[in-house]
């Protein structure tokens, strides 16, 4: 078997000598017997490192990952970009990888002004100036912003636009049973939030998706009248990639702006590790949940960085804190940075336009299918669609064709016709011949 | 005491101080107007101006600042940002309570794998029958571990584990028509639990520690009642010490009707040795990024999953990945019947568990229980080598850590635990966690774990004791307020950090 301990026999023996005991066993003579496990894991003993990489490989060979045989046209809120080589080596280094929270700045300067620059690069893309060293995902950034935004307004009522995450609408619900605030969803008409609906009177917030879930650019404008007439949060849950070219949430008034930030640059990962974004207005910014990196001098006047405005964090206010996030994403956070700054000015901006120009390309093909039809109405990088058949289903046949369709919307939506629709998107990182394929196979399914 | 600590086979310590110095422009700075790393794919798809086909109102009319650099500049960048950063791979890490040991390189390899990587969360049970049978047995894996019946992984790091096992416990009480909602905490415990028990809806009742340094049996009787709805506890407990009446304590909160949270901060220490679930407890979180040695990525990602004896799996988050009775051996999702709901966008950090499954079935039964005989063997070896130069407030046998306290040394010599901290780093180490627990005065939480050599602690411990005794040497205690020298950038001005925040460039 392998084994990371260094020691020796002859050492543990020397070792134990020294404390004045014989065998390591010794070490729990003072665990009671109810306590004390007397008997060996039932698990296997342990195997060589070739073993545990072959019998892993053998669990993702039982996978059908996305690639070449599975062309992904899939999104919902984690997409298939192309990588930057450059930004996934930076982001490997182990100086990265294997350190620990920078809670000592002195031996933590490259996380530290990783974060720093992290910050920087998403106030620029959400448009506000507060940004924090990331959350676990788009959902707990979500959450967060109404623990927020009920703290701020000493209110606990939050609108939620039904074109949000239905995962990140259940997420919400999940920790209101803690927090004791009441959740209410906005109905939708179409693909876009029914704004004539809402009474936001008395509401913490009105958290809304930019796109949405559903691919439609929501009226910011009408929303923030709204919030500014109730007193309310605006919450903005936006898409990192279509804010490339869309009016940024700041700038359209959000006083809080979450996403989740997978598409910038991070792999599809079965959903995990992502990384939640979390900006927000600079008068919040003694209430943002978690780490917060800010510049300063060491005693030699060089400028360096270290975690701040701690007095927040759960460690020094313990039960009054309003969140308890200690540990967040910060490795992806520092990826994420690389792969903007890989991106640059002009790289950000056409990565949006290319995805907006694909899903397009693919839409007008898609809307030509008998049957089939786009439910959207402005939609920049992901949309909607009604089949005849079943979205499941589709989704089932289309994988047989060797795509991954999109994601069949199964939960969190019974209002017709979204319940049993599909949701497609195509990256970058997607050919015309591969779109024009994928038409063709759908043609197929959908006419059986 | 170490030189009367002889090894037999020689060697040296492996750990050294960072190197880089000076300072890094911010990649905002490398920036010239017209300059990229980025290319495209030939998609063949023509590009659309968004203005062609969306309203203009809905359009930026400027592109976002981002840096203009080359990839050249790019990686020089955060190379030089990673040699001003120190790690693991480093040198030794001796964070009490993070458990900061080794991390395996070839779970590198499993995290990449494509098989695992490039699987889309929204993709039909059909095509990830690999990853759902991978979170079966790293349940399997993880049940067996700590006495447990049933476990989620979506919770993220381990304060999410905090919240998501605290909501089961009100959920599993409404269930039962309790209006319980206290949970007690021991006053030495990490800040996360008091927060999560906040966010959980319950108010906190503090228990104090009795002179052993364990929870006061008697403090504990006297705040009991109908109103108690658990406790939450790690064992060992933060000063390193096994909770040694913890059943008797579970059989006490058991009575009112109350529940036992297990925090598995300090799982490392009893890995197959002592179970949670054989303990008393019903909820366990464990930190992945800790015990099973996931790397913890400069403060993330973690894992925090969450474990629970049968009577609460009915409640777990969902979706749960799970053996299909249908004869054919296929795994797919359930929603337990009673579900708080989810607690993650998708399933969880899927990766970290996978690195942490790797990490299991590597070391197995005979390897995990190495890994806790090790790290406890380290911390009393280490504790037995300092302990004629630093107070320990509470001696007995530790289990994988313990807390010296330098409460002393600061009342004779004004050097404070901070400055020992400090001047570690000149000398090869990261420093212990310090000034927690808050129990203990200018503590110093040691924690070794099973993965540094002989060698390396008891340079470890070498380094500790001549800077104690530096401390008390009027001549030259002066250069311990002064270190850290060496290290990249010295002591910060963290006040003006705090009073005109400076959060991006």
């Amino acid at each position: 078997m392998g084994s990371f301990v260094p020691h020796t026999d002859a050492e543990i023996a020397e070792m134990l000598s020294n404390l004045g005991l014989q065998e390591i066993d010794d070490l729990y003579d003072h665990l009671p017997d109810g306590a004390r496990f007397n008997g060996e894991l039932s698990i296997p003993v342990g195997v060589s490192e070739a073993d545990v990489l072959d019998f892993m490989d053998s669990l993702a060979r039982k996978n059908r990952p996305t690639g070449r045989e599975l062309i992904c046209f899939a999104g919902g809120g984690a997409y298939d970009h192309d990588a930057s080589a450059a930004a996934m080596a930076m982001a490997s280094q182990s100086a990265f990888v294997t350190s620990y929270t920078p809670y000592q700045p002195e031996v933590a300067q490259g996380v530290l002004q990783a974060l720093f620059e992290y910050q920087s690069l998403i106030s620029r893309l959400s448009g506000l100036e507060v940004t924090n060293a990331s959350l676990y995902d788009g959902g707990t950034a979500l959450v967060e912003a109404a623990n927020l935004a009920c703290a701020h307004t000493g209110r606990s009522r939050v609108l939620i636009s039904r074109g949000i995450h239905p995962n990140y609408r259940q997420m919400i619900k999940t920790y209101a049973r803690g927090s004791g605030h009441e959740v209410v969803e906005v109905a939708l008409s179409g693909c876009s939030t029914d704004l004539s609906s809402v009474s936001l009177n008395g509401a913490a917030a009105l958290c809304i998706g930019y796109p949405n879930y559903l691919g439609e650019i929501e009226d910011l404008q009408e929303a923030k009248r709204l919030c500014e007439v109730s007193g309310a949060l605006l919450v903005v849950v936006y898409d990192p990639v279509s804010v490339a070219s869309l009016k940024s949430p700041g700038e359209l008034g959000a006083d809080v702006a979450v996403a989740e930030g997978q598409s910038l640059g991070v792999p599809l990962s079965f959903g995990g590790p992502y990384l939640g974004l979390f900006s927000a207005k600079s008068g919040l910014v003694r209430s943002v949940p978690g780490r917060l990196v800010g510049e300063t001098v060491d005693m030699e006047g060089r400028t360096s960085y270290v975690t701040t405005l701690r007095t927040r964090e759960q460690d020094i206010r313990r039960e009054k804190a309003s969140s308890n996030v200690c540990t967040n994403q910060t490795l992806i956070a520092i990826q994420a940075a690389i792969y903007l700054s890989w991106l640059g000015r002009s790289g950000y901006a056409e990565l949006s336009r290319r995805c907006f120009s694909a899903t397009r390309y693919l839409a007008d093909g898609v809307s030509l299918i008998p049957g089939v039809k786009v439910l959207n109405r402005n939609f920049f990088r992901e949309f909607a669609v009604e089949l005849p058949i079943d979205a499941v289903l589709t989704v089932e046949q289309m994988a047989d064709r060797g795509f991954l369709a999109g994601v069949a919307i199964k939960e969190g939506y019974e209002e017709s016709p979204l319940e049993g629709a599909l949701l497609i998107t195509a990256t970058e990182k997607r050919t015309r011949i591969e779109i024009d394929n994928y038409l063709q196979a759908l043609r197929e399914v959908v006419a059986k | 005491m170490t030189e009367h600590f002889d090894l037999p086979g020689g060697g040296v310590a492996s750990s050294s101080p960072l190197v880089g110095s000076g300072t890094e422009p911010t990649i905002f700075e490398f920036s010239v107007p017209g300059r990229k790393s980025s290319s495209f794919r030939n998609s063949g798809v023509d590009i659309l101006d968004p203005a062609s086909v969306l309203d203009s109102n809905f359009l930026r009319s400027t592109e976002v600042e981002l840096p203009e650099v080359s990839e050249r500049d790019l990686v020089g960048h955060f190379t030089r940002l990673a040699s001003r950063q120190y790690s693991v791979d480093l040198g030794a890490y001796p964070l009490g309570s993070c458990t900061m040991k080794y991390n395996p390189k070839f779970a590198d390899n499993v995290a990449g794998m494509p098989g695992l990587s490039a699987v889309h969360p929204a993709s039909p049970t059909g095509l990830i029958q690999g990853w759902l049978e991978l979170l079966v047995m790293a349940e399997e894996y993880l049940c067996e571990i700590t006495g447990m019946k049933a476990a989620t992984f979506q919770p993220a790091a381990g304060a999410a584990g905090e919240l998501t096992g605290l909501l089961l416990i009100r959920a599993f009480l409404e269930h039962t028509g309790s209006k319980a909602n206290k949970i007690i905490i021991p006053d030495s415990s990490h800040g996360t639990n008091p927060a999560s028990v906040t966010l959980g809806g319950f108010e906190v009742l503090t228990v104090p520690s009795d002179e052993d340094g364990l929870v006061d049996i008697e403090a504990l009787a006297k705040i009991l009642d109908d109103g108690v709805a658990g406790m939450m506890m790690t064992n060992p407990n933060t000063l390193g010490l096994f909770e040694v009446k913890i059943t008797e304590i579970a059989r006490m909160v058991h009575e009112v009707g109350g529940l036992m949270y297990y925090d598995g901060a300090n799982l490392n220490a009893i890995l197959g040795i002592s179970r949670p679930g054989d303990m008393g407890f019903d909820v366990v979180h464990s930190n992945l990024h800790k015990t099973f040695a996931t790397p913890h990525g400069g403060g993330g990602p973690g894992s925090g999953p969450v474990a629970v004896s049968s009577a609460l799996a009915d409640f777990l988050p969902g979706p749960k990945a799970c053996r299909l009775n249908d004869g054919e051996g296929k795994f797919g999702w359930e929603v337990p019947p009673l579900s708080i709901g989810r607690v993650h966008s998708h399933f969880g950090n899927a990766l970290v568990v996978a690195r942490a499954l790797a990490y299991m079935i590597f070391n197995g039964s005979d390897g995990l229980k190495m890994a806790s005989d090790l790290a406890v063997l380290n911390a009393n070896w280490l504790k037995a080598s300092i302990d004629d130069y630093y107070e320990i407030p509470f001696n007995g046998v530790c289990m994988h850590e313990f807390v010296a306290s330098a409460r002393q040394i600061k009342k004779d010599t004004g050097i404070r635990g901070l400055d020992i901290a400090k001047s570690l780093f000149e000398r090869g180490f990261h420093s212990p966690t310090v000034y927690f627990p808050l129990i203990v005065e200018e503590a110093l939480m040691i924690e070794p774990t099973e993965t540094e050599s002989p060698q390396t602690v008891r340079a470890l411990a070498d380094a500790l004791i001549d800077i104690a005794k530096l401390a008390r040497d009027p001549e030259s205690k002066g250069a311990l307020h002064d270190a850290p020298t060496t290290t990249p950038v010295r002591r910060l001005d963290e006040a003006r950090a705090a009073r005109n925040p400076k959060l991006v460039f």
